[in-house]
Formats: C-alpha cells, structure tokens, sequence
C-alpha cells in the first residue's frame, strides 16, 4: 500500500523577529537579530542580562479577560494557531473536527504562571492564588487550548522532550496522519519563560551566552567566539494536511512533510553525544523515511544553538548522516533559542527556504570553528535550488529529531 | 455602605474577572445563568470581594449566592 503523503498548507508564528510568518522570514532573509538587552529590574543581578523577547506583544491580540487565563505560552501558541488556521483556508471548508487533530509542545512550560503565582501565595497566602493557577502551568495547557480555539476532537497531545519539542510535536502530527488517526494535525511549539529563574538555571550550567554588552552578536553558532544560547521566545505552528485531502479542497501547498527520524542518546541527560551518534541515527532515519536521495537533500537548517559542544557535534553528525554537500544555516543566530518552539519555528524557516529557494543567512559568524567543514550561508542569504531541506533539533535528555521536508 | 454601592463595587470586580458588562449586574441576575461567570471565575469574583469590602465569605456560603443580590445582602450583613 502506497504510504499517506503529508504536506504543509498553513504556517503561523510570533517571534522575537515579528508577530508573524511574514515579518519574520523577512527579518531572517535580511540577517536581523532578535536579541536585546534585558532591563526589567529581575535581570540586574543576573549573569546573563540578553534575551530575544517576542516583537510583538501578545497584549492586545487577544481578549483580555481569556489573557488573565491564559499563560504566555499559551496565549502566544493560540496566536500562531489562529495564523496558521487562517493562512490554511480549513476554516470554512467543513472539515470533520473528529479528523482534526493537535499536537503542540512546549520545552518547559508555564514557569511564568508558577513563578507569578507563587510570588502571591508567598506574599498573599494560598486563598489570593489564581484559581486558573493549574490550567495556565500545566504542560498540556498550549495543546488544549489550541485544541479547543480550533474545536479539534481528533485528540489533543503534547509532546515534551525539552529543545526538540516544536520538532517532535510535528514528528507526531506525521504519525497522526499516516496512520488514519486525522486528516489534518494542527503541530508545533511554544515557549515563553524569560524570567530570573529559568535564565538562572541554564546560566548555571553555563549554557548561555554572556555577551551582555553585545546582545545582537551574542548568538553566533559555529564562530569561534561562540559562548552559548541566547534565550527566545515565540511559537510556531504548521497545519498539516493529508495531501489528497489538501489536493481535493484545492488548498496552496508549501511543502511536503517528506519524513522523521526520532532517536535518543542513551548517554547523558544534557551533554550531547561527542560524535553525535544519536543525531546520525536521527538524520538517517528521516532520510530513509522520506525516501529521498541525499544529493537531494541542499539545505540543512540546523539545530546549532551557539553552545561550544553541541555546534560542532552536530557538524559531524550532519558529515555522517548526510554529507558535504548541503549548505547549513543556524536561524538561532537571529531568533535566539526558542527551546520547545525552536523545531516549529525552523521548520517554518525549512519551509519557506523550499519556497523561494533561499537559504537564510548565519548571521555572528565571523571568524568560523576550526571544525566546521561545511558551508554554511555566512552573514548573508544564498539563492539555491533547494529540492529537499532537513531540520535537525535536539534536546536535554538526549532527544534527537530530524525532519526532511520537499517541494511541494 | 448601600446596596446599590456594594451592587457597583460588584459590577467593578465582575468587569475586570470575567468581562462582564457593568450595565448588566443588578440585584436579580443570577452569576451562572445571566452573567455566564463560570465556577473558577466565581472562585476569583469572591476572592476580590473578601478584599474590597473587609468580609469573609466562606466556601460554603459561595453555593447559597446565586444571584447578585444574594451577595449583596450578605456582604450587607457582615459590613
């Protein structure tokens, strides 16, 4: 039996590059940060004063009174949702809300909620706490929220597996489909914790960048000067389709879905593996799964966080699995690390790389790894034929996915 | 304090937690069925009355205001 063919037909975000798809690849395309100072008084004593915060405000896009029940990675999962929703055309085709399914993730959760509200039982006593305490923090909060903005009774799952959340979510929106459980899989990721205490708790295992007197150069992958992450915020969610049923409502198609590859380490809960063998196994899973030549395969948007490791990890994992010949980008280099929205969002950059057949610049990358033996797009954007593309995502715990996207 | 403060001290709080119009709280609107305040909203519109109006409205007592004049006669009574 022919395999189910998966494709893309609604793409939506909010990012620390722009409010949506639009504005964002267009900051990408032109090589912008999305990194600034922090000047909230919570960040003073910090180590790490630099983040990539969204550009545009979730304040204001949606009702206030649903805003006060809302986490802010769940207010900013039910806007790039409600993008995608729109920028698919399902809304008014009359599709079945039991073949509508959601899978959206996030890396960590509604800390915000939990830091907010323990501020007002440490202050207030337990009776002040927000009776939507539990609601806004649980980690299934973004899915279900999303599920029931868009009436979704396919089922509703989040997946958790740190920073290749937005990834894995949309690994599982394939299964979904392929295996007859939807026709249509609303999937990717959200996060939103710029706060003291997640920021102190990566800054402890010295996993961030401190570049604090140079916020839009802290993010550099690959350079030389590399000293870890830059941490974002933001969602991205992607309307995946069963292709016959895109084709029979006559709906704009970015991409195929091709393929996933999901592995895990077995090494160690937060350092990669030194050779990255996971990832290879990730990376030649997808390929397999896709059923698509490597030579293909031009274009890798890669996980490279700008941590010393983990860049040149992957680097070799990418030699292995796929080769030298794909020219690489690292988005993170403008968008910050955007944890569980991370693998949606460069997913979105996968995309629409296909799309216009441009690989997004690697911005920060001066004085590159001695390491580094791949080409990369370096400070500016490259025009390529782009036929497949791979995105490669990985997480604390040793999660290792890799999703190979095709022209439509 | 009157009624019709306690009713607009009401209203303030039933605006902010859970949108309602202020124009449509009077004594005889029931918080479920006209003013579609759901049960972890009601949770909060007691909370923000316990400290408006320097009361106590026990958990059990919360099931015997079904309209807004019920939580004004009682805040009435303990004031």
């Amino acid at each position: 039996m022919a395999r189910t063919d998966v494709v893309v037909t609604g793409i939506g975000a909010t990012t620390p590059l722009g409010g949506d798809v639009a504005s964002t690849w267009d900051a990408m395309l032109n090589g912008r940060s999305g990194v600034s100072a922090l000047t909230q008084e919570w960040a003073e004593q910090l180590p790490v004063r630099i983040a990539a915060p969204l550009a545009v405000d979730p304040a204001g896009l949606l009702d206030r009174v649903k805003l006060r029940r809302l986490d802010r990675s769940e207010a900013i999962a039910i806007i790039a949702a409600q993008q995608a929703w729109a920028d698919s055309g399902l809304g008014d085709s009359g599709l079945d809300p039991e073949r509508l399914g959601v899978s959206v993730g996030s890396g960590i959760g509604g800390a915000l909620t939990l830091l907010a509200q323990d501020d007002i039982l440490e202050a207030s006593g337990p009776r002040r706490v927000s009776p939507h305490t539990i609601p806004m923090l649980m980690p299934n909060g973004p899915a279900a929220w999303v599920g029931l903005e868009l009436g979704a009774q396919a089922g509703v799952h989040s997946v958790a597996s740190a920073c290749a959340t937005g990834a894995e979510a949309i690994a599982l929106g394939l299964d979904m489909i392929r295996a007859g459980r939807a026709d249509v899989v609303v999937a990717g990721g959200t996060e939103a914790v710029i706060h003291a205490l997640p920021i102190a708790g990566f800054s402890s295992m010295r996993a961030m960048s401190t570049r604090n007197d140079e916020p839009e150069r802290a993010s550099r992958p690959w350079d030389k000067g590399r000293d870890g992450f830059v941490l974002g915020e933001g969602a991205g969610i992607l309307v995946l389709e069963r292709a016959e049923h895109a084709a029979a409502r006559g709906a704009r198609v970015y991409a195929r879905l091709a393929g996933a590859g999901l592995t895990s380490d077995g090494y160690d809960i937060v350092q990669p593996h030194p050779e990255g063998a996971g990832a290879v196994r990730a990376i030649a899973r997808a390929i397999a799964d896709a059923d698509v030549a490597k030579s293909d395969i031009t274009h890798v948007n890669a996980h490279a966080t700008s941590t010393p490791v983990g860049d040149i990890a992957e680097i070799k994992a990418l030699h292995r699995a796929l080769g030298d010949h794909p020219v690489l980008t690292a988005t993170k280099s403008m968008s910050g690390h955007l944890l569980g929205a991370a693998g949606a969002l460069e997913s979105i950059a996968t995309i629409l790389a296909i799309r216009d057949s441009v690989v997004p610049p690697t911005i920060n990358l001066d004085e590159p790894d001695d390491g580094l033996d791949l080409e990369v797009a370096a400070n500016k954007a490259r025009h390529m034929d782009i036929p497949a593309a791979l995105n490669n995502s990985f997480g604390f715990g040793g999660h290792n996915v890799a999703l190979v996207f095709t022209r439509a | 304090m009157t009624r019709d403060e306690i009713t607009a001290g009401l209203a303030e709080i039933l605006e902010e937690v859970a949108g309602v119009n202020p124009d449509d709280v009077a004594e005889g609107k029931s918080f479920t069925d006209d003013l579609d305040v759901d049960s972890l909203s009601m949770v909060e519109v007691v909370v923000a009355a316990e400290e408006k109006f320097g009361v106590k409205i026990p958990d059990n007592e919360v099931q015997n205001l079904k309209t807004v004049g019920d939580a004004v006669s009682y805040i009435a009574a303990q004031s």
